[in-house]
């Protein structure tokens, strides 16, 4: 089961080492990890995206849970939430096919942000399974390089994650 | 008050009301240790080794549960602490490790001594620190007595910088500290608790499954009440022996792998168990698929994260073992729920049948001394009445299974991580701690040489413990793996050459006895401990062929046990397997 972890942590260093090895030490799976300060600069957000049994699940909140620096945790899978990543990607763009990749990042809303002779950069923001579709959509042999933020994410509604 | 970082380590330590410290100085310790010089109100005690300091300081915290505490120099000195800092973690033993650290302008330099301290011991400590401002130093060393002795109780880890010891500043030790991040539960959720009384209450085979979170929470008296209270059996893991007396009607003996057969079959055979502050680990539990099968499982714990980690649980209780056993025992007092007493008499007499089969008995002689027959005497000679140590292998499941510790704090030794080497270092903390009680290193030929430098910090502290040797030339539990799974192959278990532990001793300063007799063990160990200021290394020569027993295979169930072999010399398991 996939989930998206939403944490505030004390924003010192070593903070974010203590969380990478607790996954690393227990085995955990990490599909992503952001994190950066909020407007409270005395605290940084996590965002790290799992996968794993219930159990698992479990384990993996209570163990973060029991970290001296983490103040507060919100499992976003639990309710109604809004996921984002950004995804920078240069492709290969020449003759015929410009005008196809300009099509395709219409479709899946980008934007091309920079132009050359021979390539453009397109940047495009949306759930992960989005920018997936469109790796997919894109002929794999234009691809030239392939940026990703990994997943940021918040509740919807009432329910948030301060303090 | 303006003071140096190393003044204020001192006279935070004084105002934290620490007695003793176990440290070794180096470098980047060394403005610390002047600060030491001058004063006398915290006890400095000098070890050998550092691993040792951390040792003797855990067991200075596992006998008074307060906090121990460890100052060591930067590089070699934490590396060498770290054994003794995980044992700790993985037996959540309070301890505040003041590690030194190279000038904050040479971290990161690879400069002499410097050791990533916080990277090095992050997995293996409730929390660590990194102090860079002189002005955080007694604020930090606050945090780390409160977060080592609060909640689950662990090891923290202060580094300290040396130019941070030179540098001044105004000293104040706060009154108290708040952690925002950090408040651990106290009283357990009052509506759990009446789920788990009646239950408790309804049960037909019940079982109480202790562990060392009961001795840490101080909850001795609480368990004991209940347990009386409901007239259920009760058993303990290693780490939480002695907080239901051993001799007590209602004690079955330790559990898990060389636990005995009536814990173990109770375990296996019940239908509701309350798990203490215990946590499934697999040297108790053997395979969980076969664990416990039928039963309704209520796990108080202060840690959630150990609730429902290796089974799963019917009700969660998470809470200090004291306050919830007492809230247990009100519960008991209100509900109207009847206690199934028909059953519970029944599931007595199985409980009977099962012990009738002795499964600690073992095979008396007069030509070789049996080890089982030493850690008796040891209980006799002590009225039971000893705080023992013990190291890792054999002999540690001996003086678990046959001393019977009818106190909590008296056994200390290292269950969760296994650590040789832990015997006599932590006696002598143990010693220190309590220096007018009889203190026994129960210990191996093979462990004892992993720390035996600090024969002469006993020396210089005169610390009277006494070492009870069972020396049997082999690493004793590793041949007796070798012997049931690797077809006998002893690979590297024996070593030929070994000192002269008596001569070992004398060079220390200390008096060695070597005993090669059953009938000269008691006359020994009376000898010993009548002589109240002096350090004795008894060197018994045991059986090399002895086993620990019973046995449950790594991988089998409480149910598969391995009861010792009989005189015939017919395999245990065709007989006791049917």
């Amino acid at each position: 089961m996939r989930r998206i972890i939403s944490i505030l942590v004390e924003n010192e260093p070593g903070a974010l080492s203590r969380i990478a090895g607790l996954f690393s030490a227990r085995g955990y799976n990490i599909e992503s990890l952001t994190v950066a300060p909020t407007d409270d600069d005395s605290l940084s957000r996590m965002t790290i995206v799992t996968h794993g049994s219930e159990q698992i699940i479990e384990q993996i909140t209570k163990q973060l849970n029991k970290l001296i620096d983490v103040v507060r945790l919100l499992d976003l899978t639990e309710g109604r939430h809004i996921e984002r990543e950004l995804m920078l990607l240069k492709v290969a763009a020449e003759g015929g096919a410009r005008e196809e990749i300009k099509r395709l990042v219409d479709i899946f809303r980008g934007r091309i942000i920079d132009v050359d002779g021979e390539t453009y950069t397109i940047e495009l923001t949306g759930p992960g399974d989005k920018l997936d579709a469109f790796l997919g959509a894109m002929p794999a042999a234009d691809i030239l390089e392939v940026v990703r933020s990994g997943v940021s994410g918040i509740a919807r509604g009432e329910r948030s994650l301060r303090l | 008050m303006e003071l140096t970082g190393a003044q204020i380590v001192v006279q935070s330590l004084k105002d934290e009301g620490v007695e003793l410290v176990f440290g070794y100085p180096g470098g980047a310790a060394l403005h610390i240790y002047d600060a030491f010089y001058s004063q006398e109100d915290v006890r400095h005690i000098l070890v050998r080794h550092e691993q040792a300091a951390t040792h003797a300081a855990d067991g200075y915290a596992r006998a008074t549960g307060k906090p121990g505490v460890v100052l060591v120099t930067s590089g070699p000195g934490v590396t060498n602490a770290v054994t003794g800092i995980a044992t700790a973690f993985m037996d959540s033993i309070p301890m505040v490790i003041l590690t030194g650290q190279v000038p904050t302008h040479l971290i990161g330099d690879d400069a002499f001594q410097e050791v990533d301290t916080v990277g090095i011991t992050r997995p293996c400590v409730k929390h660590n620190f990194l102090v860079r401002d002189v002005k955080d130093l007694a604020a930090t060393i606050k945090k780390a007595f409160f977060i080592a002795s609060s909640g689950r109780p662990g090891p923290v880890v202060v580094d300290i910088p040396k130019d941070v010891t030179a540098h001044t500043t105004d000293y104040s030790y706060p009154k108290d500290v708040r952690i925002r991040s950090y408040a651990p539960v106290h009283k357990a959720h009052s509506k759990q608790i009446s789920r788990a009384a009646s239950l408790l209450l309804r049960a037909q085979r019940p079982i109480v499954y202790t562990g060392g979170g009961v001795v840490l929470s101080g909850a001795a008296k609480q368990l004991t009440t209940l347990v009386e209270r409901l007239g259920h059996p009760c058993t303990n893991t290693l780490m939480g022996l002695g907080a239901l007396a051993s001799d007590h009607p209602k004690f079955l003996g330790m559990l898990g792998m060389h636990g005995t057969y009536e814990a173990n079959m109770a375990m296996y055979e019940c239908d509701v168990m309350l798990a203490v502050g215990a946590r499934f680990d697999d040297r108790v539990t053997g395979d969980l698929k076969k664990f416990s099968p039928n039963a309704k499982i209520i796990h108080i714990d202060i840690d959630p994260a150990s609730i429902g980690k290796n089974v799963s649980v019917e009700v969660p209780i998470v809470g200090d073992a004291g306050a919830a056993l007492e809230q247990l025992l009100e519960a008991l007092e209100q509900t109207s729920v009847e206690q199934d007493t028909e059953s519970l008499a029944q599931w007595w007499a199985q409980i009977d049948a099962w012990r009738g089969r002795d499964s600690l008995g073992y095979d008396s002689s007069d030509e070789v001394i049996k080890p089982q027959f030493v850690v008796q005497k040891l209980h006799e000679v002590t009225l039971g009445d000893a705080y023992v140590t013990s190291d890792v292998g054999q002999h540690q499941m001996w003086a678990a299974q046959y001393y019977g510790f009818n106190k909590p704090r008296r056994w200390i030794n290292s269950g969760g991580l296994g650590t040789m080497g832990f015997g006599l270092p932590s006696a002598m903390g143990v010693q220190l701690a309590h220096p007018e009680a009889a203190v026994a290193c129960v210990t191996g030929e093979a462990s004892i040489i992993m720390c035996i430098q600090e024969l002469s910090t006993c020396k210089q502290y005169d610390l009277p413990i006494k070492i009870i040797n069972l020396n049997n030339r082999y690493m004793g539990m590793v041949r007796q793996w070798q012997e049931f799974f690797y077809d006998r192959r002893y690979s590297h278990s024996y070593m030929d050459s070994l000192p002269d532990f008596v001569e070992l001793a004398s060079s220390f300063g200390h008096t060695g006895l070597r005993i090669e007799k059953p009938s000269d063990v008691e006359g020994a160990l009376r000898d010993a401990f009548a002589k109240k200021d002096q350090l004795f290394f008894l060197d018994f020569v045991t059986d090399q062929t002895e086993n620990v027993y019973p046995m449950i295979a790594a991988g089998a169930g409480h149910n598969e046990m391995v009861l010792k072999p009989l005189p015939d010399g017919s395999a245990p398991a065709e007989r006791e397997l049917a």
